[in-house]
């Protein structure tokens, strides 16, 4: 009967207002958490501006460039690739335009005859390599809600280690771009080795610096720092992107709600009417037949019979106003 | 003129303002002052505390954990991937890492227990201020 549907409908709506709560909850947060992604990212600009001047300068200075690295890795084969994802879904597009991209890279680097070596950053990298069949060499988790310098670190040192001993002949870096709130982009950047910026020859007065320790020595100390701080930044601007894909598809999904209860309301109401028509239908007709049960006779006498007596077709009135005989 | 400083870690800014002087240690183990005119320097730092003598007089210690610092144009800048001021250190929080690590150090030598010990101590001369 009508009415089970009414209430199935009914516990609908609710779990969709519940869901609805949730996204938009969802939609706040990620809100919240843009802002304070792009303030990081700003925050940490400086440091990253003054460590590529200093290096600037060691390199006009004449620092050696045989740090590992700066150098390529001739005799290694091996083509790594971080790929930064977020840990959780519901943003959108975000992680598969990062995914696809990394992929058609590794696809490329295996159509050249090179081995593969993917570094996940975020469970969704993890899970969509794992899933390919495709080895994963190391993994971060938990990093890019909200990341913070020691995990750049982290990643960093991992990537080092095996650069530096020869293993790699290049890291790329798949992550996505931050451009506003609007607009994001999946890129792939070079990472390793260091592209060190051409030095002009007309350069100032920076020759005559003094070092301590030497210039090389120098050098040696901040190329680490520097390939943490470029990883820094990276994982920032993921993170922005992340919170910012994760706005939009959350405020989607609110506006989807706010429709499917409206159409789902209104199929409630029309199932309620229709079973409270029902209702009255089957009152006054057993009524009906209760009073043409205990007529009497000249209630039948046929010059005083109307066609609704035989016929209750006026049954279907809702209105309770007496019939007019 | 004044110096300008700015001290900043990878995460932030800690530190912008004029000084008359800057002390700070650099990996060779000596300490290094400048004052305005400094000829343009760049050095590594150790794991030491910066003194930044204010203009307005009073000054600003901090510890760093390593970092650099780069002096030209009368622009002192100090970057260190870790560092803390004086007044952001925990002090009780520092000297217990400082006994850990001390015991850790005599038990056996190793290169993590002495560089914990160097950290703890560093906060400790950055606010208490001995040697």
């Amino acid at each position: 009967m009508a009415g089970g549907q009414e209430r199935i409908l009914r516990r609908r709506i609710k779990s969709v207002e519940s869901t609805k709560k949730i996204t938009r909850a969802m939609e706040l947060i990620a809100a919240t958490r843009v802002v304070k992604a792009q303030d990081r990212a700003s925050s940490a600009r400086p440091y990253s501006d003054e460590i590529t001047a200093v290096i600037v300068d060691l390199l006009r200075a004449g620092a050696a460039k045989e740090h590992p690295l700066l150098r390529d890795n001739p005799t290694a084969n091996t083509a790594a690739f971080v790929v930064i994802t977020s840990d959780r879904g519901m943003c959108g597009g975000y992680n598969t335009n990062v995914l696809r991209l990394a992929e058609r890279a590794i696809e490329a680097a295996r159509a050249e005859g090179r081995e593969y070596s993917i570094i996940a950053v975020g469970k969704k990298a993890l899970k969509h390599f794992r899933f390919r069949g495709l080895t994963v060499d190391a993994e971060f988790e938990g990093v890019t809600d909200q990341p913070i310098y020691d995990n750049a670190r982290d990643i960093a040192a991992t990537i080092r280690r095996r650069y530096e001993t020869g293993q790699l002949a290049s890291v790329d870096l798949a992550y996505t771009r931050f451009l506003s709130a609007g607009t994001q982009q999946a890129v792939l950047r070079r990472f390793l080795p260091l592209e060190v910026p051409e030095i002009t020859e007309a350069s100032g007065p920076s020759a005559d610096l003094e070092y301590e320790p030497s210039p090389t020595g120098i050098l040696n100390e901040i190329l680490p720092r520097y390939l943490e701080s470029r990883l820094f930044s990276a994982l920032l601007d993921a993170s922005a992107s992340e919170h910012a894909s994760r706005q939009r598809a959350m405020k989607a999904a609110t506006e989807n709600a706010e429709d499917l209860k409206t159409t789902l309301s209104r199929i409630m109401n029309r199932a309620r009417q229709d079973s409270i028509t029902t209702e009255i239908m089957e009152i006054v007709g057993g009524a009906e037949a209760m009073s043409a049960d205990k007529g009497s006779a000249h209630e039948l006498i046929p010059s005083h019979l109307e066609p609704e007596h035989a016929f209750p077709v006026h049954l279907d009135r809702t209105d309770h106003s007496p019939s007019i005989h | 003129m004044p110096l300008v400083v700015e001290l900043v870690s990878p995460e932030r800014t800690l530190f912008s303002g004029d000084a008359t002087m800057v002390r700070a240690r650099t990996v060779g183990g000596g300490d290094i002052a400048f004052l305005a005119g400094h000829a343009p320097f760049v050095g590594a730092l150790a794991v030491s505390t910066v003194e930044i003598t204010l203009v307005e007089g009073g000054s600003e210690k901090a510890a760093v954990h390593g970092g650099f610092i780069e002096v030209s144009d009368d622009h002192v800048k100090i970057l260190s991937d870790l560092a803390e001021m004086a007044s952001t250190i925990d002090v009780e929080r520092a000297r217990k890492a400082q006994e850990k690590a001390q015991a850790a150090a005599q038990n056996g030598d190793d290169d993590e227990a002495m560089a914990a010990l160097a950290r703890a101590s560093a906060r400790l001369v950055t606010v208490e201020g001995f040697h």
